[in-house]
This record gives C-alpha cells, structure tokens and sequence, in this order.
C-alpha cells in the first residue's frame, strides 16, 4: 500500500494525541493553570493535528463531514464520530484543569474511555479490510494500542509504566511483522484464484493490461523500499523502543522525557511507514506483484 | 446507511467468456466512451499523450498465460470490472453512505455528490474495480451502464452495457443472475462459470466462463520416420556405437 504522508502522521500523531489526552482524563497526571494549559494543548494539538492531516489526503475534503454518518457500517465513520465525541468530552475537565474551577472529573473517565476507542476504531479501519492480508489481523489493534498507551504514558511523566508499555509495543510490533510475514500465504489469494485460472494450471502476465501507470499501481501495489525492510524494523525498534525506555530508565527529567518522546516519534513514523509500504493488497495478483 | 440490502430482487452482472475473448479492448474503449458523457464525472485522463498517460478506466483487460502439466501452454485474455458482489466490502466500509448496492437490481454504485475521495473503498474492493478519479476527486466504478439498460430513449437491442453492446466476440453476455433461466445463469451452468478470489467472501455477481478443453494431437502424422531401425552395416555401427 502506498505510505501516503497524511496517513502517516494523521495515524502517529493522532494515536500519541488520544494515548496522551487518556493519561490527562484520567487523571494520571493532574496539571493546574498554564501548565494545564499546555499538555491539555498538547494533547490536543496532536490528536487534532493528525485528524486535520487526514483530511488532506481525501479527493474532496470538503465534503468531509459526511463521513459522520455512516456509524452502523463503517469503521472510518465510527473513527470520526469517536474523536470528536472524545474532544467535546475532554473539553470541560481541560477547561477546568486550567482554570482552576474543580469541575467534576468524571467527564475525563468517559472521555478516557472514548479515547481508548478511538484509537480502537482507528485500528479497525485497517485491521478490517479483507484484502490486505498483513493488515487483517489482531496484531493491528495491538499495535496501535500499544503506541498509544506508552506514547501517552510517557507523556504523562509515568516512567515506569513507560517502560513497561514500551516493552509491550516492542512485543506487538515483533508480534505483527511475524504473523504479517506469513499472512499472504494463509489467506490463499493467488494469481489462480484472482483470474480463476488455477485449475487449468500455473498462471502468469503474458501481457499487462496497460504499459503505464494507473490508480491501481500507484495506490495499492507500491513496491518502493521493501529491500531495506529487515533495516528499517531493527531502526524502528530501537527508536520506538529500545533507547526512549533506556532513556526514561536512566534519566527522570522533563528534558529526559522530551527527548524519549522525540526519539520515540521517530521510531513511530518508521514502523507506520513499514506498516503501508510492506502491506501487499490482493489486487497486485491481477499484475504479477505483490 | 452503506449497510448491504438483505436481498435484491434481481442479480444483474455480467458472464464473461474467456474462451471467445480475443482481447482486442473494445470494451474497454466503448466503456470509456460511454462512461465519459453522462453519467457522473467523466473518465478524466493525465497527460494523455506525453511520457507517462494515465486515466481512469472501469474496465481492463490483461492477458494471461496458463501452462498445464501436460499440455501446452495457453493465452487467456482477461477483462476485470466491478463483480457487483452480494456482499460488497466496498459498500460497508463507506464512511459518507456514497457507496451503495441497489435493492431492487443489486448494481453497486457511487454516489458522486456525496463521495468525499477517502479512497476506502478501493481499498476494501480485491478486484480492483474502483479508481479515484485524478481530477474529479471522486470514486469511479462500473455502473453496469444504467443509464443504457433502462433508458427508453435508446433502440431495444441498444439497452445493456456498452462493454457487451461493443464485443465483436460476443464474450460478455448481459443478464439476471438470480434468474435460472435468463441466459447468464445457463451459460453460468453449462459452462461451469466461476467467481473471481471466493476466499475473499465478497460473494460476486458476474461469473467467468473457462477457456473450452482444447484439443491435442494424438501424435504427428511423421512420428514413425522418427524412429528409422537401421539394419546391415549401419544397423552393426548404430548397435556398437550404442555400447560405447
């Protein structure tokens, strides 16, 4: 699939912005006046950042808000619904963090809760489609679960639980590029099944069906940078993983933190680049590519 | 809502041949042609006659080779469009209700003032049947030609999709499937006509009947001057030589 950059950062950034704005509804950490201010800010900024990012990559956004509608069917317009139910939830114990007005907490404990759904129904857009095999497994949700959990806790200063997430997203990525490996190959999509041609015996492109490229090939069957595949998972552990925990073990620091939270930033954008780029969509088949 | 219609009264789709498909894309062409002058965006094309054209097409057609075990290798030609599957991923996953399957003849289509380009349901189509069209920023698909197979203003045998009005083979047969007697189901059953990747549970309308058995010579007519038994002194050579 083609790793378009406003999914990228809409899916990071997004995903880091609910984990955070979790931590904050929760009560995890529970910051007064301007530095309210400021992590509500960031938390928002983030979750809201990446949702406008996602608007980019539409063919007419602006018709976007149609996308709210459909919530008995489709994940995309459930993700919708959710983030904005979670902001508009959040919106009154912020204001009340900043200002000091002792507002009731518990609208935070549903916003928490809408958040982690969210992420969830994010997820699930992906995790959904059939025919992307990679994709169509637990180990998504797992993964965006688990970035935005230990992206929120470290966020929200919880060192130790920092480290303890960012081992179980250590663990699920692992998770996801081992199954994914395999996944093609058990979903039994082949280039005999595509054209129904198996039976009679072994199929392959005697001519393609047009010489240039088209929607399809540039949406769906991106091959670009799959060689550096091995590379670019053990960058991405590292970055995402190994030294942010590291980091967050030796130092306890704002500075520290903000360095961790860097350094893990990076490590995200490359496991979601790998996320689109290693995912292979069936209709490749009908090419000869995967 | 994009919520799938329990049932459709009919099941229009398309058979197709590929047996007497010879691959010569006219319909792809009168597909293009039609679609471009009426019915919603036109099939817009980038840079048509420069280094690297692209477009948007409902319809392609690509050319397979199949090698049997035992025989020799064949060329099938290959159109792929919309299946209009009973269960369309492509309808469910819309988040604007844009995409739907219609009740009453089960044809899939987009609603183009509503479509918002999210791209999702090409995603979720394993048939590549869809494509987001580069300057309307819309989602483009087969229609099944609907605005031919129910306009009265065109002459009878005018009414079904410009891909089948256009076969000189006649390898794209226009029908209802839910109908067992309606010429697409025959041939369907005659012929053993099979859907396109069952595994990916989209449960397609069209069908696709398998190229005919083709014959095989027996063995060549010259096949016993192949095989000379020398005799006398190149019999004795052909014997010692053998030994060597």
């Amino acid at each position: 699939m083609h790793p378009a950059p406003s999914v990228i950062l809409f899916t990071v950034l997004s995903g880091l912005g609910f984990g955070f704005l979790a931590a904050l509804g929760l009560g995890i950490v529970q910051p007064a006046g301007w530095a309210a201010f400021a992590l509500w800010g960031l938390g928002y900024g983030l979750a809201v950042g990446g949702l406008l990012a996602s608007t980019t990559h539409l063919g007419r956004p602006d018709r976007a808000w149609r996308a709210f509608s459909q919530w008995r069917s489709s994940w995309l317009s459930r993700e919708g619904i959710a983030a904005v139910a979670t902001l508009l939830m959040l919106a009154p114990v912020a204001l009340s963090d900043w200002l000091g007005l002792g507002w009731s907490r518990w609208p935070g404990i549903i916003g928490a809760v809408l958040a982690l759904a969210t992420i969830g129904t994010t997820s699930m857009i992906y995790a959904q489609l059939k025919t992307v095999p990679r994709w169509n497994h637990w180990t998504t949700p797992a993964q965006f679960f688990a970035f935005a959990l230990a992206g929120g806790a470290m966020l929200a200063g919880q060192g130790a639980w920092a480290v303890i997430l960012l081992v179980i997203l250590a663990a699920s990525l692992v998770a996801h590029w081992y199954f994914g490996d395999r996944r093609f190959a058990e979903v039994g999509a082949t280039m005999g099944s595509a054209t129904g041609l198996g039976a009679l015996g072994a199929v392959s492109v005697f001519d393609p069906a047009h010489t240039a490229g088209n929607y399809l090939l540039r949406e769906m069957i991106y091959v670009v940078g799959r060689k550096h595949v091995a590379k670019l998972r053990v960058l991405a552990l590292v970055l995402a993983c190994l030294i942010p925990g590291l980091i967050l073990l030796a130092v306890a620091h704002p500075m520290a933190t903000a360095a961790a939270v860097l350094t893990h930033l990076i490590g995200a954008f490359a496991a979601r680049w790998l996320f689109f780029a290693q995912a292979e969509h069936v209709v490749g088949l009908y090419y000869g590519k995967r | 809502m994009t919520c799938l219609p329990a049932k459709t009264d009919k099941k229009l789709g398309l058979a197709i041949d590929l047996d007497t498909c010879v691959g010569c894309n006219a319909c792809v062409t009168a597909c293009k042609g039609w679609n471009d002058q009426g019915y919603g965006a036109p099939l817009s094309d980038q840079n048509p006659y420069g280094a690297d054209p692209s477009g948007t097409f409902l319809n392609r057609v690509h050319s397979y080779q199949v090698q049997p075990a035992d025989a020799a290798a064949i060329t099938v030609n290959f159109p792929r469009s919309c299946l209009h599957c009973d269960d369309a991923p492509c309808v469910t996953v819309c988040p604007t209700g844009a995409s739907y399957k219609r009740a009453e003849d089960g044809i899939v289509l987009v609603n183009e003032d509503a479509c918002i380009g999210c791209g999702l349901c090409a995603w979720a189509c394993p048939y590549g049947a869809r494509e987001l069209d580069a300057v309307a920023g819309v989602m483009k698909k087969c229609t099944l030609c609907v605005d031919r197979i129910y306009n009265e203003n065109l002459p009878e045998e005018d009414r079904e999709p410009a891909c089948v009005r256009s076969c000189p083979t006649g390898a794209r047969h226009f029908g209802d499937f839910a109908d067992p007697d309606s010429k697409v189901s025959r041939l369907t059953a005659e012929r053993g006509g099979f859907a396109l990747m069952p595994e990916m549970g989209t449960n397609p309308v069209n069908r696709y009947l398998p190229p005919r058995k083709k014959d095989a010579l027996d063995a060549s007519p010259l096949a016993p001057l192949l095989d000379i038994k020398a005799t006398g002194f190149a019999g004795w050579l052909d014997r010692m030589l053998g030994k060597i």
